[in-house]
C-alpha cells in the first residue's frame, strides 16, 4: 500500500465507523482530489458527507468549523500547503483559538489534510513545507506521516482526536513510500516518535519526506562506520520530548532534518530544547541541515532540498567534532 | 443523515451548455451574451471594432496561441518540459482583451495568458526558456512553467495563488489615476477565482474608489473538476458587478470581435472615470487543467465536442472568410508559419545551459542578500564540491 491509498483507506474506515465524518474541499468529490486521496468516497457516502466546495480555501476552513461546532468531525482538504494562506485568518484565529476563548464551552475538533513539501520540480506555489506557522500557534496539533502505516494509523487518531489537527502528507512519497499496512483498525498515538534505527554516536531528528533523505544518510554513514541514531518524529505537536531527550542524552550529538527554511524552522525549536534539556551530555552543537531562506525555488530544488549528501555531511562534522 | 440534495446537479444538467446567445433566466436577460460574428462568419459591420489588417492580425496570434500550446503539452509528454497550462479554446478571449488595450496600460494575468505576454513583446524563446527553467530564464528558474513575468510589455508576474491579482490590479490603476497616468489595467481571473476573497475585496475597492480597472472573467466552465455550477449559485458572472455597484457585461468569449468590442467598451468607461467593468467572457476549457490533469474522470466527451465545434479560431476564420480576407489555404499557410516560429523558439531555447548558476537560487530573496543567504551559498557550494549528487535527486 502506498500513502494515498493508506490515506484513503482511513477516510473510508472513519466514515464508515462514525456518520459525523465529513470530508470537504477543491475537487475532493467527484473527482476523487487532485492527488486521488479521496476516490471513491463520493459514490460510497454521498455528497453529503464528501463535498466539492468552491474555490476558497478561508470557505472550506471557516465551513469546517461551524460543522465542527454543531457536531461534525470534518477532515477538509487544502490541495496543496502552499495554498493554505487565504484561510490561515480561519485557522490561527479561529479554529485554533475557540475552545480557549469560550472557556471550554465550544470546541471545533478537525482534521485539516494538506500534501505538502517539494522535490516534484512544482515550484514555490506547491512545494513549500510551512509547518512551523502552525506548531508556533497553540491550540493545533501538527502531524507529518513518513510511510503509509503512519498515515493510516496518524490519521485515523487525528479523526478522533478532540483538538483540531493539522495532517500533512509529503506528497512527494505519496507513491514512492509503499509498505505493508494491515487491513482495519489501525491507530498510531499522536505525539510519539519512533526510532527507525539505534544507534550510538549521534541522533538524527526527521519528520516526513525527509525521513527518507535521512534514512538514506544514515545507511551511507553506517557504511562509512558511523552509529547512527534516526529518529521520525511523526508528531511536531504535540512533541514526543522524552524520545529526543532519551536519545541524545545516549549519543550526545545531534542532526535535525527539515525541507522547510531555516530561518524559524522547527528546527531552531528543536535545538533549543535540546540545548535546555541535555547540555550536560552534548559532545558537539546541535545541527540544522534544512531548506534554505529562500522562497522555494524551481530549477534548483535538489540543491536547496537537504538532500541525503548534506545530510551525511553534517552527521559526519558533528561525529568529528 | 439526510438525503442527498440533489439541486446541483438539476443545475448542471442544463448549465454544462449554456445556451449561445442567451438563456431563460433574469440575470442572463439583463446580461445578454453580447455577439458580433454569426454563425455564418457575417457582423454587422458597426459593430466590428477591428481594421480588416488588426483582424488578420490578430487571427495569426490565435494561431500562434494555439500552435505554442499544442507544442508545449508535447513537449510536455516527451517529459522535456515538467508541466504546462495553456488556453485552448479560450484564444479569442485572451487576445480579444489585451488587443482591446492600450500599450500603457498594464496586465495582471492569471496563468493561461501566455498569448498576453507573447503579444506584449515577450520573445517565444524567452518564454520557452522559462518554461524550461533553464539559464535562459528571465525568472532565474525561480517559478515553475507558465508562471512568467515581462515587465518590457507591462505583464506582471504571475502567481499560483487564485485571484491575488485582482485586488492588485486595482492598485496599480488606482496609482495611475493618483499619478494622473492614462492607464487603466486589466486583470484576468477565472470564474473559479470569483470564490476568492480576493476577488470580492478587489470589486468592491475599484467600486467604492471608481478605478480604472477592467476585470475581465474568463468564464471556462471549469475550476479544474468543479463545475461552474458548484461555483457559484448566479446565473451569470456578469450580475455580480450588481452587488458591488459596478458595470457589468457578458460576451461571447469564443467571438474575439464581440470580446474586442466590450474590452474598448470597458476600457472607455475607466477612462472616463465611470469605474471598473465586471467583463464576464463564456468560454470553455477544452482540455484538462493543466498536464497534471485527466479531465476524462469528470466531464462527458459529448460536453468537450460541443464545445470544440464552437472553436473560436474557427469563427474568427469563418468572419475572415466571410469579409474575403482569408482563405483557406492562407489559414494553412499561417499555421506553418506558426509552426516553424515555435520550432525555432524551442531550438533557441534548448541550446541554453539547463540549470541557472548555482547563486541565482538566493538572487533576488532581498535587494540585496543577508548574512544568512550568503552563508548559505557557501554553504551549498562546498557541499557540491565535496559531493556532487548533492544538486540531484536521489
Amino acid at each position: 500500500m502506498n500513502i494515498i491509498q493508506a490515506v484513503n483507506d482511513a477516510l473510508r474506515l472513519e466514515m464508515r465507523r462514525d456518520p459525523s465524518v465529513v470530508v470537504l474541499g477543491e475537487d475532493v468529490g467527484k473527482f476523487g482530489g487532485v492527488f486521488r486521496a479521496s476516490q471513491g468516497l463520493q459514490e460510497e457516502f454521498g455528497k453529503e458527507r464528501v463535498i466539492d466546495t468552491p474555490l476558497a480555501e478561508s470557505g472550506v476552513i471557516g465551513t469546517a468549523l461551524g460543522m465542527a461546532l454543531y457536531g461534525l468531525k470534518p477532515v477538509p482538504e487544502i490541495q496543496f500547503a502552499d495554498f493554505i494562506f487565504p484561510a490561515m485568518d480561519q485557522i490561527l484565529s479561529e479554529v485554533a483559538k475557540y475552545r480557549y476563548r469560550s472557556g471550554g464551552q465550544y470546541a471545533c475538533p478537525m482534521v485539516i489534510r494538506t500534501p505538502y513539501g517539494g522535490g516534484i520540480r512544482g515550484g514555490h506555489y506547491h512545494s513549500q513545507s510551512p509547518e512551523a506557522h502552525f506548531i508556533h500557534t497553540a491550540g493545533l496539533k501538527v502531524v507529518v506521516p513518513a510511510n503509509p502505516h503512519d498515515a493510516k494509523g496518524l490519521l485515523t487518531a487525528a479523526i478522533r482526536d478532540p483538538d483540531p489537527v493539522l495532517f500533512f502528507e509529503p506528497k512527494r512519497m505519496y507513491r514512492a513510500a509503499k509498505g505493508e499496512v494491515p487491513e482495519g483498525e489501525v491507530v498510531v498515538p499522536i505525539g510519539k516518535a519512533r526510532v527507525t534505527r539505534e544507534g550510538t554516536q549521534v541522533t538524527v531528528i526527521a519528520w516526513g519526506a525527509m525521513w527518507h533523505e535521512a534514512d538514506q544518510a544514515v545507511k551511507e554513514g553506517a557504511a562509512l562506520g558511523i552509529d547512527a541514531e534516526l529518529l521520525d518524529l511523526r508528531s511536531l505537536q504535540p512533541l514526543d520530548i522524552d524520545a529526543i531527550e532519551e536519545s541524545v542524552r545516549k549519543t550526545g550529538r545531534a542532526v535535525v532534518v527539515h525541507e522547510a527554511p531555516r530561518t524559524c524552522g522547527f528546527g531552531a525549536e528543536i535545538a533549543a530544547l535540546i540545548q535546555e534539556r541535555c547540555f550536560l551530555h552534548l559532545e558537539a552543537p546541535v545541527t540544522r541541515v534544512t531548506g534554505f531562506d529562500t522562497p522555494f525555488p524551481y530549477t534548483l530544488e535538489n540543491e536547496y532540498l537537504p538532500r541525503a549528501p548534506r545530510i551525511l555531511r553534517a552527521i559526519r562534522e558533528v561525529v568529528a567534532f | 443523515m439526510r438525503r442527498v440534495r440533489d439541486i446541483e446537479e438539476a443545475r448542471m444538467r442544463k448549465g454544462n451548455l449554456p445556451a449561445v446567445g442567451g438563456g431563460e433566466g433574469r440575470w442572463e436577460r439583463e446580461f445578454p451574451l453580447r455577439t458580433v460574428i454569426a454563425d455564418d462568419g457575417s457582423a454587422d459591420p458597426a459593430a466590428v471594432t477591428l481594421s480588416d489588417e488588426e483582424a488578420v492580425g490578430l487571427y495569426r496570434w490565435m494561431l500562434l496561441s494555439r500552435e505554442v500550446d499544442e507544442r508545449m503539452v508535447q513537449l510536455q509528454r516527451q517529459g522535456r518540459i515538467a508541466f504546462y497550462i495553456g488556453a485552448i479554446g479560450e484564444e479569442a478571449t485572451v487576445l480579444g482583451t489585451v488587443a482591446g488595450m492600450r500599450q500603457q496600460d498594464w496586465l495582471f494575468p492569471s496563468y493561461r495568458e501566455h498569448a498576453g505576454a507573447l503579444f506584449r513583446g515577450m520573445p517565444l524563446s524567452t518564454f520557452v526558456c522559462d518554461l524550461l527553467g533553464n539559464a535562459g530564464d528571465r525568472m532565474l528558474g525561480h517559478q515553475m512553467p507558465c508562471h512568467e513575468a515581462w515587465a518590457a510589455g507591462r505583464f506582471v508576474s504571475i502567481s499560483a495563488p487564485i485571484a491575488t491579482q485582482v485586488p492588485q490590479a486595482v492598485g496599480a490603476a488606482w496609482a495611475a489615476r493618483i499619478r494622473g497616468d492614462d492607464m487603466v489595467a486589466l486583470t484576468w481571473f477565472g470564474e473559479g477565482a470569483t470564490s476568492a476573497n480576493d476577488f470580492h475585496t478587489g470589486a468592491n475597492f475599484a467600486g467604492v474608489h471608481k478605478i480604472p480597472v477592467v476585470m475581465a472573467c474568463r468564464n471556462n466552465g471549469w475550476a479544474i473538476s468543479v463545475p461552474r455550477e458548484l461555483q457559484t449559485a448566479s446565473e451569470t458572472i456578469a450580475q455580480k458587478a450588481v452587488a458591488y455597484g459596478i458595470h457589468g457585461e457578458r460576451v461571447d468569449g469564443n467571438d474575439l470581435l464581440a470580446v474586442h468590442a466590450a474590452t474598448l467598451r470597458a476600457r472607455e468607461r475607466g477612462a472616463a472615470g465611470l469605474g471598473p467593468t465586471l467583463l464576464e467572457c463564456v468560454t470553455y476549457r477544452v482540455e484538462g487543467h493543466s498536464t497534471s490533469d485527466d479531465p476524462r474522470a469528470y466531464r462527458s466527451a459529448e460536453e468537450v465536442e460541443a464545445w470544440r465545434a464552437r472553436d473560436p479560431i474557427l469563427r474568427m476564420g469563418r468572419y475572415l472568410g466571410w469579409k474575403r480576407l482569408v482563405a483557406a489555404k492562407d489559414t494553412e499557410k499561417f499555421r506553418a508559419e506558426a509552426k516553424d516560429q515555435v520550432r525555432r523558439a524551442v531550438e533557441e531555447a534548448e541550446a541554453f545551459d539547463p540549470k541557472p548558476p548555482v547563486e541565482t537560487l538566493f538572487a533576488g530573496v532581498y535587494a540585496e542578500p543577508l548574512w544568512q543567504q550568503r552563508e548559505q551559498l557557501a554553504e551549498l557550494r562546498a557541499a557540491i564540491a565535496a559531493d556532487p549528487r548533492t544538486a540531484s535527486p536521489r
